[in-house]
């Protein structure tokens, strides 16, 4: 079980953090890790790729909500492209749909950011 | 240990000790996981079975001090998958989250909630010098 991490430069000053593999308590360091170097680097504007995420867990929430607030501090936005049924599951059932924007392709998700 | 419903039959009872650590919870979601697809729930089901089981492998990671193992019992009934988790920590426990407080995002919260939400009957009981048991049942419903 791994997670794989991917940050890459999208249009204007956007950030998209491609995502796969399983994000649990093992892994989500991981992730928090690539998110946090990010907004050190003042980059506030996130995409965050969950499409081939197979697995999450409330750690892994957690650093995305972590993300969120700092970024959110600063002006920015965090949004999310998730199309597995189970993991958008969890985000309805925890509220976190009224918190972030789930987009299911991340053009829209690129789109909404501005 | 709380006993399961007694009128269902049981089709075996499966035990696994994992090291308080948190490269072990795969090990576990997957393992009960096999378990729960002996029983003839969803693929969904699963898959909150395999969440819930994970969040209760890290609540007891991250909050149950002094305690390096994770004892997990986990029977097959007819009607139900019956679920113990069990940690020697004597730490006080989150065991209830009436309602996520907007976003907070405490992953402590958030786990105790998700546990609550995707299982079907969920006890804590918690002994100062025996440590928290968490025992969940997950239901059939085909």
């Amino acid at each position: 079980m791994d997670i794989k991490v991917n940050v890459r430069e999208s249009d204007g000053d956007a950030y998209v953090v491609d995502l796969a593999g399983e994000i649990d308590v093992y892994t989500s360091p991981k992730v928090k890790d690539a998110i946090t170097e990010l907004i050190d680097q003042e980059h506030y504007n996130l995409v965050i790729n969950l499409e081939k995420v197979r697995y999450i867990d409330s750690t892994g929430l957690g650093v995305l909500i972590g993300g969120l607030k700092r970024v959110r501090e600063h002006g920015g936005s965090v949004n999310l492209v998730c199309t597995n049924p189970q993991i958008k599951k969890i985000f309805d059932i925890t509220g976190l749909v009224k918190i972030f924007g789930i987009f299911d392709d991340e053009q829209s998700a690129m789109k909404a950011l501005v | 240990m709380i006993p399961a419903a007694v009128d269902a039959d049981s089709y075996g009872v499966v035990e696994l000790k994992i090291p308080s650590k948190a490269e072990w919870v795969a090990v576990a979601r997957l393992a009960i996981a096999a378990v729960a697809s002996r029983l003839r729930f969803s693929v969904d089901e699963i898959e909150d079975v395999k969440l819930a089981i994970a969040e209760a492998c890290t609540h007891c990671i991250q909050h149950a001090m002094g305690s390096d193992a994770i004892e997990i019992t986990c029977e097959a009934l007819s009607d139900s998958l019956h679920i113990v988790v069990r940690d020697r920590g004597t730490t006080p426990r989150l065991t209830h989250v009436e309602k996520l407080t907007g976003d907070d995002g405490r992953t402590e919260e958030l786990g105790v909630f998700l546990i609550r939400a995707l299982m079907d009957k969920v006890d804590y009981s918690t002994d100062a010098t025996n440590g928290t048991e968490l025992i969940m049942t997950k239901y059939v419903t085909v």
